[in-house]
């Protein structure tokens, strides 16, 4: 690690100045994500600010039934949480899906959103990538594929988003709240991350300096229909090859609502608005559901090494509905 | 960029000046001689260097000892008293639970911590019912709420036996 | 300066140092704990009360008490005063030149001590061989390769430090490409022990066999097969990572270092830095796990030694991280396999051969016996075998679990099954009609041989009558559901070089000293337990030592010979002992009586065959929508001869199982071709089995002694329950789906329709 100062300011406002005014500080959460990339030096900051204490670890119920949740709320207190696990349960999913007991402990829900793709050239700082060292190339496109996207993806970078709980977030019209140096503002997660297109080294629209401090879940009646799916090489404690959150709502035999968002597959958790398009106000059958599948999938663009996303995630989409179908 | 800080290991208060970059896990093993957690990664990817933070457990591998001052820790040497060694690690011996022994004291740290926060009714991924108020331990539940903790010897069939054994005890 | 505020005495620190001097005191890492302070192998509390305790008592480990609290102290564990820390600096390139060095900003960072790199490296007195010798020229051979290193006051700063020197190269055209169809393929040649012992592979049997005519065999069969099977590049992966604590003074030259024995590392060693016999000192109690990786490798104990050199009587710790193990101690090399099986109409087969084509490093050819199963499974008038390797851009691959046969059984065994649904026949009674009378290619009886005995109690325990006969037969919730089973078989070999003392003081006690190591496999306790035996004596008067090159010579533990090299060395240990103290009246006079004696030649060592046999059961599911492969259940059924310890047998083969279910779902380290270097090299990368992907592994042990391999009866258990798991897991795959997978590992992709 290249050497450091570590600063626990006050309140926020003092830590949302010292980061926008100094381009080599970081906010330090739970640091799991951070410390990890720190010590490979793909990550180099001078100086860390502790907002840990900072930010409230509380979740809220508010008027008309939706959550604020403290961007300091480990992601095992929010998975725990009985409005969570009653409400959203794909949320509480997806969580349990990520990482180990010990990891989530750590995590912080605001820290969460902000993780670094696991893309192996990314990590190895002896490498070429865009998103580490802008203007140096793409050495995973013809490299090591496997964990590499298949939608939204850029000659640029074709790197994925490692986080289960923010794909859960965009299904859910999850809203970050920041503070920053132009003041406060909210965020639709659907908004939160920038295409690669548009320069790959920055991930989300964040400024420089702006600080998650809460996240808000709107009341959501069809959410408490819904499930997580998480297929991965191995059972437990690995990341997604592809990732599905969904939650439905069937009347009389047709989709009445529904939310359905990817992991696993680009470079944010993929809000799939073309399949809950295709889906609703029609027959929940099979063939509907394969149908708004492939119909998301249509634009996908694979790579050798990674080109059976495709086929697990229009599977893993109709295996979920049709589980949700029933359950509904 | 040295900061002074202090943390009670096991019981016990400790106050050392470290640099900033220095992990709980350094601190432990290379600043305090508590070799107790293992270092088998250090990226989170293993579980070895499970501690108990503040009552939860932890990679603390991953945690800076700066940002933890004043912070509670328990290791594997910690739970026990002298001689006298935790149901958990009786267990581990009685049913093998381990072969190399490194990632021991890390799966112990965890399996104890595990139990408390089955006690608190956390789920697990795999938890038929996530909103159950008893969370029943069976296998499946166990394994998969030990899964952070990595052995590369492949204890984990007796692993699970020695913590369901103490979690129907 | 940094300080730390001890405020509760006596400190771990001085309680340690006044225990390091005496050999006793150094072997027991826990005078910490005043209650084990007798040594782990002798800690009464741990072994049931004390008596008995012999060849056969199901034993708990005696070091427990120790590991459970991580009081057992590893490699890198050990205190010391005053240390400096060492990291080392790895290639970026994987074939090339170092054309120039700057350390100079690396010098310049506060609390740095050194740095060495080739130009200023010692030159060491053996400085050719690639798994032991370090920073002796520019050449470049693989990506990773050490290149310097930082020595430094902190962990911290020697690691930061690494990355400020600055190294510029002349890099070469990589190839680190493994195809069966490459032009330049070669027969390997004096692959053994480091080219000093003859045989063209590492266990020293010839690269190529041929018994009869296989042609002629091939082209009178009924029934044929003939299919490809590759296995990847595969990484051991220890929890403890490859560590060392290095002291160098005018006498002593003291290293603490994890390994899979502590002479043959202490004699490389020795070799490389040109020492006086003695003068280095290696100490090794406890291991976090090796696998194969700290056996012929000796690199960490090379720079750790380099590092104390410049700092003479301040010791140097040295830990390789997770990402430098992968190219610092050893890979298992991918295989291309060819498998050709001719059987006539009732299933006996007429015809077999297998041709394997592997990969190694230009640096330095190793080239295991991945057919070596083949040679011995089934009897088959027409048979061949062959090896050729590829000289790659690679780090030098080594043993790893199960070495040879744990991927030639991934290629004999898939195919056995596909010749038995060909056939339409069961794939057991397919093995059972070609059970071998003698080795088909020696023709020497085997000591003991219970496969046959294995199946019929495995298929009884496992329910396998019930056995559908068509693939994808079976399904619940989604989930197909598929049955399959497979041989296994490893050698038994018995290592030579091991020596032992045995002593017997006045007040009755026993001390065995020799200088094996316990890996995780339970030599402590199992290594006591023989001792006792052979002594006729209880457990309780029976003091064990090992991990020292201080003590007697021994082997390394690797190849399933732990037991049968170390166990027979104590057993003439014993008996020398005993006849010294007839020769003596009876009586120990008060100096006490010793004895030291070499491991005895055995006449029946070149008369028989030996080996561990097991049939391997396993049921798989796969998720029709995903391609998901779970193993609910496996079951192995053992022939590893009379069982020393059934609580650490059990383990061993329940580890190995479970390293055959994660070789067959998981494991795979990727290469890439442009770089030459592994692009999954951590553990979030490279995957192996967690506590979610094991369900249920059933594990039974035949017991039945082999009267010729040694006096204990008992025959190898490391290894054996790797083999064949990987077979029995891939055709249950195929049970359940009719996909046939012939390329580990069984990821879901290959499955997903």
């Amino acid at each position: 690690m290249k050497p450091f100062a570590y600063e626990r300011p006050v309140d926020v406002s003092s830590a949302v100045t010292t980061v926008a005014g100094r381009p080599e500080a970081s906010f330090l959460a739970g640091g799991t994500n951070l410390v990890d990339l720190m010590k490979m030096e793909v990550l180099t900051p001078e100086l860390l600010v502790d907002v840990r204490h900072l930010v409230s670890r509380r979740i809220e119920t508010l008027t008309g039934g939706g959550l604020r949740i403290g961007a300091g709320v480990s992601n095992n207190e929010l998975a725990a949480d009985r409005r969570i696990r009653r409400r959203y349960p794909v949320l509480s999913q997806a969580l349990l899906a990520g990482a180990s007991y010990q990891l989530r402990n750590l995590a912080t829900v605001g820290g969460n959103f902000l993780q670094r793709t696991r893309c192996p050239y990314f990590r190895d700082v002896t490498m070429p990538c865009n998103k580490r060292e802008p203007g140096t190339g793409c050495a995973a496109r013809d490299g090591h594929q496997r964990d590499l996207a298949v939608l939204g993806a850029s000659d640029s970078c074709v790197a994925t988003h490692p986080s289960d709980m923010a794909v859960a977030m965009a299904a859910l019209d999850a809203v970050v709240h920041t503070v920053g140096p132009s003041g406060e503002r909210s965020i639709q997660v659907n908004e939160l991350y920038r295409s690669p297109a548009d320069g790959p080294e920055r991930d989300t629209v964040l400024e420089r300096g702006e600080l998650i401090t809460a996240v808000e879940l709107p009341a959501s009646p069809v959410a408490a229909t819904s499930r997580y799916r998480k297929v991965r090489d191995r059972a437990s404690y690995a990341f997604a090859l592809v990732s599905v959150a969904a939650a439905l709502e069937v009347r009389d035999g047709s989709v009445t609502e529904v939310r359905l968002a990817l992991g696993g597959v680009a470079h944010k958790p993929w809000r799939a608005a073309t399949a809950e398009r295709a889906l609703l106000g029609r027959p929940a059958t099979e063939a509907n559901f394969r149908a708004a599948a492939e119909a998301e999938l249509a634009a996908a663009q694979a790579l050798a090494g990674n080109a059976f996303k495709v086929p697990l995630a229009r599977n893993t989409i109709v295996s979920m509905l049709r589980t949700l179908t029933e359950e509904a | 960029m040295e900061q002074k800080i202090t943390l009670r290991v096991d019981g016990k208060e400790r106050t050392l000046t470290i640099d900033a970059r220095t992990t709980l896990l350094d601190a432990l093993r290379e600043r305090l001689g508590v070799t107790s957690p293992k270092k088998g990664c250090d990226h989170g990817q293993c579980g070895a260097c499970t501690v108990m933070l503040d009552g939860r457990r932890v990679t603390s591998c991953l945690v800076l000892a700066v940002a933890n001052d004043g912070a509670e820790v328990v290791t594997a040497a910690g739970l026990a008293h002298g001689d006298d060694l935790h149901p958990v690690q009786r267990s581990f011996i009685a049913e093998d639970a381990f072969q190399c022994g490194y990632c021991t004291p890390g799966q112990i740290v965890s399996a104890v911590a595990m139990l408390r926060e089955a006690e608190e009714g956390w789920p697990s991924v795999v938890s038929e019912d996530l909103d159950a108020d008893r969370v029943v331990l069976d296998r499946e539940e166990i394994a998969e709420r030990m899964s952070g903790n990595l052995c590369r010897c492949a204890a984990y069939v007796n692993i699970v036996s020695a913590i369901e054994k103490v979690a129907r005890s | 300066m940094t300080s730390v505020n001890e405020t509760n005495e006596p400190s771990r620190r001085a309680v340690l140092k006044a225990g390091v001097g005496g050999l006793g005191a150094a072997m027991l890492p826990s005078m910490a704990e005043p209650a084990h302070a007798a040594g782990p192998a002798t800690a009464p509390s741990a072994v049931g009360g004390g008596a008995a305790g012999g060849i056969g008592a199901a034993l708990k480990r005696v070091e427990g008490p120790l590991k459970v609290r991580g009081a057992a102290t590893y490699a890198f564990e050990w205190p010391v005063e005053n240390p400096a820390y060492l990291y080392p600096l790895l290639s970026t390139i994987a074939s090339g030149r170092i054309t120039a060095v700057d350390a100079g900003d690396a010098l310049a960072e506060p609390g740095v001590i050194g740095v060495l790199t080739h130009m200023n490296a010692p030159r060491l007195a053996w400085a050719e061989e690639p798994e032991v010798a370090v920073l002796q020229s520019d050449k470049v051979a693989y990506h990773g390769q050490i290149v310097g290193a930082v020595i430094a006051d902190s962990i911290e700063t020697a690691r930061y430090a690494a990355g400020l020197v600055k190294l510029e190269y002349a890099t070469e055209p990589v190839d680190v490409d493994l195809r069966a169809d490459r032009d330049d393929l070669r027969k390997p040649e004096h692959a053994q022990g480091f080219g000093q012992l003859p045989g063209d592979l590492m266990n020293g049997s010839p690269a190529d066999t041929t018994v009869g005519d296989f042609a002629a065999g091939m082209a009178s069969a009924v029934h044929r097969v003939d299919a490809t099977y590759t296995t990847p590049v595969q990484h051991h992966n220890p929890m403890e990572p490859h560590a060392a604590v290095a002291t160098w003074t005018d006498d002593e030259i003291t290293l603490y270092c994890g390994s899979q024995g502590v002479s043959t590392p202490q004699e490389l060693l020795t070799r490389a830095f040109g020492l006086q016999p003695g003068r280095l000192r290696l100490i090794s109690p406890y291991v976090g796990g090796a696998f194969g990786s700290k056996d012929f490798s000796a690199l960490w104990g090379t720079v750790a030694l380099m590092g104390a050199q410049l700092v003479p009587g301040r010791p140097v710790k040295l830990a390789f991280t997770r990402q430098q193990m992968f190219t610092l101690v050893g890979h298992r090399p991918a295989s291309i396999q060819r498998v050709q099986l001719g059987a006539d109409a009732a299933g006996k087969l007429v015809a077999i051969s297998h041709d394997a084509v592997q990969e190694t490093a230009k640096a330095k050819q190793y080239a295991e016996q991945t057919v070596q199963a083949s040679r011995s499974m089934y009897a088959a008038p027409g048979r061949r075998t062959s090896t050729r390797i590829a000289l790659l851009d690679v780090p030098v691959p080594t043993i790893m679990r199960g070495p040879g046969e744990a991927t030639g059984m991934f290629a004999l065994e898939p195919a056995m099954d596909e010749l038995a649904v060909k056939l339409g026949m069961d794939p057991i009674e397919l093995r059972l009609r070609n059970e071998p009378e003698t080795h088909p290619e020696t023709g020497q009886p085997f000591s003991s041989r219970h496969l046959a005995k294995c199946f019929e109690e495995g298929a009884r325990r496992f329910g396998w009558k019930h056995r559908d006969k068509k693939p994808r037969a079976r399904r619940k919730d989604g989930w197909l559901i598929g049955t399959g089973v497979a041989a296994a078989t490893y050698p038994s070999p018995r290592l030579p070089g091991s020596t032992a003392s045995a002593r017997l003081d006045k007040n009755g006690r026993y001390t065995v000293r020799i200088a094996a190591a316990d890996i995780g496999t339970g030599t402590w306790t199992t290594l006591a337990q023989i001792a006792a035996e052979a002594l006729g004596v209880p457990l309780d008067r029976v003091t064990l030592q090992i991990g020292d090159s201080a003590y007697p010579r021994a082997s390394s533990g690797g190849f399933s010979s732990g037991m049968n090299s170390w166990g027979t060395t104590i057993y003439a240990a014993a008996r020398a002992l005993h006849t010294a103290l007839d020769e003596n009246g009876g009586s120990v006079p008060p100096e006490g009586l010793q004895v030291t004696v070499g491991m005895p030649d055995d006449p029946k060592l070149k008369q028989y065959e030996f080996g561990s046999y097991g049939a391997q059961f396993a049921e798989v599911r796969v998720h029709e929508d995903t391609g998901e492969v779970r193993v609910p259940r496996l079951l192995g059924v053992f022939d590893v001869g009379r069982v020393i310890n059934p609580v650490t047998a059990r383990s061993q083969l329940l580890g190995g199982m479970t390293w055959g279910l994660s070789m067959t779902l998981h494991e795979e380290t990727a290469i890439d071709h442009r770089y030459g270097n592994f692009v999954n090299n951590d553990l979030g990368g490279y995957h192996f089995a967690a506590n979610a992907d094991v369900g249920s592994i059933e594990v039974h042990m035949l017991g039945e002694r082999d009267s010729h391999i040694n006096p204990m009866g008992s025959k190898g258990a490391g290894e054996i329950g790797i083999i064949g798991t990987a077979a029995a897991i891939a055709n249950a795959a195929y049970d359940a789906t009719g996909i046939r997978v012939r390329d580990l590992p069984l990821t879901l992709d290959k499955l997903l329709r």
